[in-house]
């Protein structure tokens, strides 16, 4: 009945004969008897929105994305085209999963509770903290959340947040909305050659501190070498050490907990998904000692009338929907689907496959960068670090310029500064990789 | 604990567990972890690895299974998982509609995976999208300006109650430092207006289930940063005095916020704008059908007047200009008051792509029948079913109480019937309130079905109720002992 029929909406079942049965249920003549608007604010117009067939919408949005230029993305800093199995596709998109909501009714909920228990399981190995919520919505508002977290939790004098000068944009504007609302004060500390300038952040930390945040890899890519330095520096003066990662990073990097950490925030969509124009996972684990204090959602494992283990939301006193004002956060949807897909890859690559992930990106983003140096009018990589996944090049010519350049060859890059350009390895296949040496050549020579 | 301790897998890594379902459901769970299936350690060690010891973790346990044993694990738990495609799912205040399947595909499309450092020029499609979702959305709500960034409705109702703020302080009076909010209003509103710094006035609401405007008088003053309020509320009823509401507010020099959780009742028959609102949020995942995923990704563009367009977040998209013919071209760009970002990014780009679909399918005309199917499918549902609605005409939505009964031992029931209950307990305004929205998207068979769920369950003793369910994948579960001895992670089961 309905196929191309555009009048009305395609997905209400309607009958006339039953809709006419309805209203004398009701005790109504028309639908718009139903309506209770006052005439002074009722829409008389139109929104003057054409309406088409499913295959039309499709065709409009297949031409609208299509304007989209296809350029093999070396671009990093927390989205990578890493390649998603089908695997995740398939299953993460069946129904179930795909139209059901926040888990109200644990019974028949049972399926996502334990894949978002198995995904806060996963966050817990990587971090070695003992405690995950099961999603915030990206990076830069998880790191919010701690804040907002270090805030409630450090009975320090002041209110320093104290994050990298290096800090990526739109985190740190996403961080200052966050804290707007509270005494807290934003300020940054200066990098030295990629990594964190230890005598400078030494300086700056005081007993006003409520948190100190550094990333491992940094912005730039490099490896963080004294992790364990800076973990000491927050601890000695009573400031919650922060640390923005990923799961990638985290499947070989050091271990969070080993260094220190209290919480441990960023991306985990570089699992899952593809780069999806910024959309992301906000991770986020922290110790045990913060559970009251955790924001968002967390999953956790019971029993049933059958002494069964079955799996709930839980502790949710803390939640606005409960909590109101006194609420840990406003989070009440949050990114459970994107967890789901996140937990599936991890599956599907397993201990061994997200280890070998994690290395690949050492090894490649090292061994472009040696293809890249010998170019005459271009040093790769500026800083004398450990990359992963991504580098800093320095090129003679303006940066900006060898980067549009670069696009007309079909590479999209950063550019961080007049002469500085930033490539990722990540998700980029090998012949791609060799197509835009070739590329780099062709633009310098 | 590795595999090979359990007995579930095979140990070492290697690939090629069996199980068997029934075995582990007769082991006391319905379905293993699958750190139970196999958990396999993997050292890391410099002599294969590019990075010296010092800068690498000694090794990594997670569990390592078949794509085939993957397949059917995941496959298993979306058995036991209901969603708007395995029956009618009336959660007062979601909005669970069936989404199309259509709008799968087009989220898919490999040109919509862009990544977000990309230039202006490489991804004109994106921002043609954006731009034309901006526009659809500010048409729908009557609002000057749109953002797509918030990636929530709380997230955008942040943005709502930081955008009030700038708009204050630009104006030299950030002396304001009161929301009001009714108390009926979604917790979202007062946990947002919290972490923006203010300080929360609880409205309460008249014998008729609506704003009491001696109160609100009574609540607002000089101090008024802004009233957040949606219409129809989450009794289903529309604020009548809507006009004079919004002159109350502006009097005092305060900003109105409507809270676009019920949106649905109101598709081309009103408009937030029209009524004086000035600045709102879309629940896209509501409103306009993209899933619900399991509590997430959802979407909360946010729109306002044009007072207030200079201090939405960056960027937005408008047109360059520099477009030939019909292909305009667009850009980036930072309003000029900005309040920076919400959002590392652009907010949830695949639940926008789904969004911008699914309007331009429906069109004018279909959204003017969303919510009259809607409003029509709530008024039904309400006629048809024993329990008491004390408040009324309603719209998309109504609130019954289950009076002498527990209304989340009712829900518990409705599972037996083969139906998502509906919100339990909320508002408060109605003693145990089973808040019911059936959206547009159920027929009458349908409604008739939830109908003689809620009427079974009315006959019911309270015997019944609390020994409910029986009839679902897990029975009743404690919620009690997850809180009180939480475990939180396949390693806290570990320690018992």
């Amino acid at each position: 009945m309905h196929g191309t029929d555009t009048t009305g909406s395609p997905y209400a079942p309607h009958t006339a004969d039953e809709q006419a049965a309805m209203l004398e249920a009701i005790g109504v003549d028309a639908i718009d008897d139903l309506f209770d608007i006052p005439a002074d604010v009722q829409f008389d117009d139109e929104f003057g929105i054409d309406a088409r067939t499913e295959r039309e919408t499709r065709r409009l949005v297949r031409s609208v994305l299509g304007r989209n230029d296809d350029l093999t993305e070396l671009l990093g800093r927390g989205h990578y085209g890493y390649y998603v199995p089908s695997l995740v596709d398939h299953l993460a998109d069946r129904s179930e999963f795909l139209t059901s909501y926040t888990q109200y009714q644990p019974e028949i909920s049972q399926g996502f509770l334990q894949a978002l228990f198995e995904y806060q399981s996963l966050l817990v190995e990587l971090a070695g903290l003992e405690i995950a919520n099961c999603s915030m919505y990206d990076a830069a508002t998880a790191l919010g959340e701690a804040a907002t977290l270090a805030d409630r939790v450090r009975e320090t004098s002041g209110h320093r947040v104290l994050v990298p000068d290096l800090l990526l944009d739109g985190r740190k504007s996403t961080l200052s909305n966050y804290v707007a609302g509270t005494d807290l004060e934003i300020e940054t500390y200066p990098m030295d050659d990629g990594n964190v300038d230890l005598a400078a952040l030494e300086e700056r930390v005081d007993e006003e501190c409520v948190m100190v945040y550094a990333e491992n890899p940094t912005v730039r890519g490099t490896i963080e070498e004294r992790l364990d330095a800076i973990g000491d520096i927050a601890a000695d003066r009573d400031a919650l050490f922060v640390l923005g990662s990923d799961p990638i990073a985290l499947s070989l990097l050091r271990r969070p907990a080993d260094v220190g950490a209290d919480v441990v925030v960023g991306d985990a969509s570089v699992l899952g998904l593809p780069t999806s124009y910024g959309m992301g996972l906000g991770l986020f684990a922290c110790r045990e000692e913060y559970l009251r204090q955790v924001p968002g959602r967390l999953v956790g494992a019971s029993e049933d009338a059958t002494d069964r283990r079955a799996y709930t939301l839980t502790l949710q006193t803390r939640e606005q929907h409960i909590r109101r004002e006194r609420a840990t956060s406003n989070i009440c949807t949050n990114q459970a689907w994107v967890a789901l897909r996140t937990a599936m890859h991890a599956a599907y690559l397993g201990p061994s496959g997200m280890i070998d992930l994690a290395k690949r990106g050492v090894t490649r983003a090292e061994d472009l960068a040696a293809r890249l140096d010998p170019i005459v009018g271009v040093k790769a990589p500026v800083h004398d670090r450990r990359h992963l996944r991504e580098f800093v090049a320095h090129v003679d010519q303006p940066a900006a310029a060898v980067a549009a350049d670069l696009e007309t060859y079909g590479f999209a890059v950063h550019v961080i500064d007049d002469h500085l350009l930033q490539v990722c390895v990540a998700g980029v296949p090998d012949d791609r990789v060799d197509a835009f040496v070739e590329a780099i050549e062709g633009v310098m020579g | 604990m590795t595999a090979d301790q359990d007995g579930f897998g095979n140990g070492g890594g290697s690939r090629g567990s069996r199980y068997d379902q029934a075995r582990y459901v007769d082991d006391g769970q319905y379905e293993p972890l699958l750190s139970e299936k196999d958990r396999t350690r993997v050292e890391i060690d410099g002599d294969d690895s590019p990075l010296p010891d010092d800068l690498t973790r000694d090794s990594l346990e997670l569990p390592e299974l078949s794509e085939p044993e993957l397949a059917r694990h995941y496959t298993r738990l979306s058995q036991m998982v209901y969603g708007i495609d395995s029956g009618p799912y009336p959660l007062g205040s979601c909005t669970m509609k069936y989404n199309p399947k259509f709008t799968e595909d087009v989220a898919a499309l490999p040109t919509a995976a862009v990544h977000p450092d990309r230039s202006d020029r490489s991804i004109q499609g994106a921002l043609e999208l954006m731009y034309r979702l901006q526009d659809y959305l500010g048409r729908i709500g009557g609002m000057d300006a749109v953002t797509l960034q918030p990636p929530a409705g709380a997230a955008g109702e942040f943005v709502g109650i930081r955008v009030a703020a700038a708009y204050h302080e630009h104006n030299g009076e950030d002396h304001r430092d009161e929301v009001i909010i009714p108390e009926s209003a979604h917790g979202t509103n007062f946990a947002t207006a919290a972490l923006g710094g203010y300080d929360v006035v609880s409205l309460p609401s008249n014998d008729a289930g609506r704003v009491d405007l001696d109160a609100l008088e009574a609540a607002l003053s000089e101090n008024t940063a802004a009233l957040m309020l949606t219409n129809p509320n989450t009794l289903g009823l529309f604020e009548r005095d809507i006009a004079e509401i919004a002159e109350m507010v502006h009097d005092v020099g305060g900003l109105l916020y409507y809270d676009g959780a019920n949106l649905n009742a109101l598709l081309g028959r009103a408009r937030p704008g029209d009524m004086g609102f000035d600045v709102m949020h879309y629940n896209v995942h509501k409103t306009f059908a993209t899933p619900h995923g399991g509590g997430g990704p959802g979407a909360g563009p946010v729109g306002v007047v044009g007072d207030l367009a200079p201090f939405l977040p960056a960027p937005r998209v408008r047109e360059d200009g520099s477009g030939k013919g019909t292909e305009p071209a667009y850009e980036l760009f930072d309003p000029e008051h900005t309040i920076g970002k919400v959002h590392g990014y652009h907010g949830n780009w695949l639940v926008l792509v789904k969004a911008f679909a699914y309007i331009a399918r429906l069109g004018d005309e279909g959204l003017l029948d969303a919510s009259a199917k809607a409003v029509l499918n709530a008024n039904y549902l309400a006629s048809q079913i024993e329990y008491d609605v004390p408040y009324g005409p309603f719209h998309h939505e109504f609130v019954a109480s289950a009076g002498d009964q527990d209304a989340a031992d009712v829900a518990k029931r409705m599972l037996d019937y083969g139906v998502h209950p509906p919100t339990t307990k909320w508002p408060e305004i109605v003693p145990e309130a089973l808040m019911t929205e059936p959206t547009e998207v159920e027929g009458k068979d349908t409604l008739d079905r939830l109908a003689a769920a809620f009427d079974a369950v009315v006959a019911e003793d309270d015997e019944t109720l609390e020994a409910a369910p029986d009839r679902t994948t897990a029975r009743r579960i404690d919620q009690t002992s997850a809180a009180r001895n939480p475990r939180l992670s396949w390693q806290a089961l570990d320690d018992e």
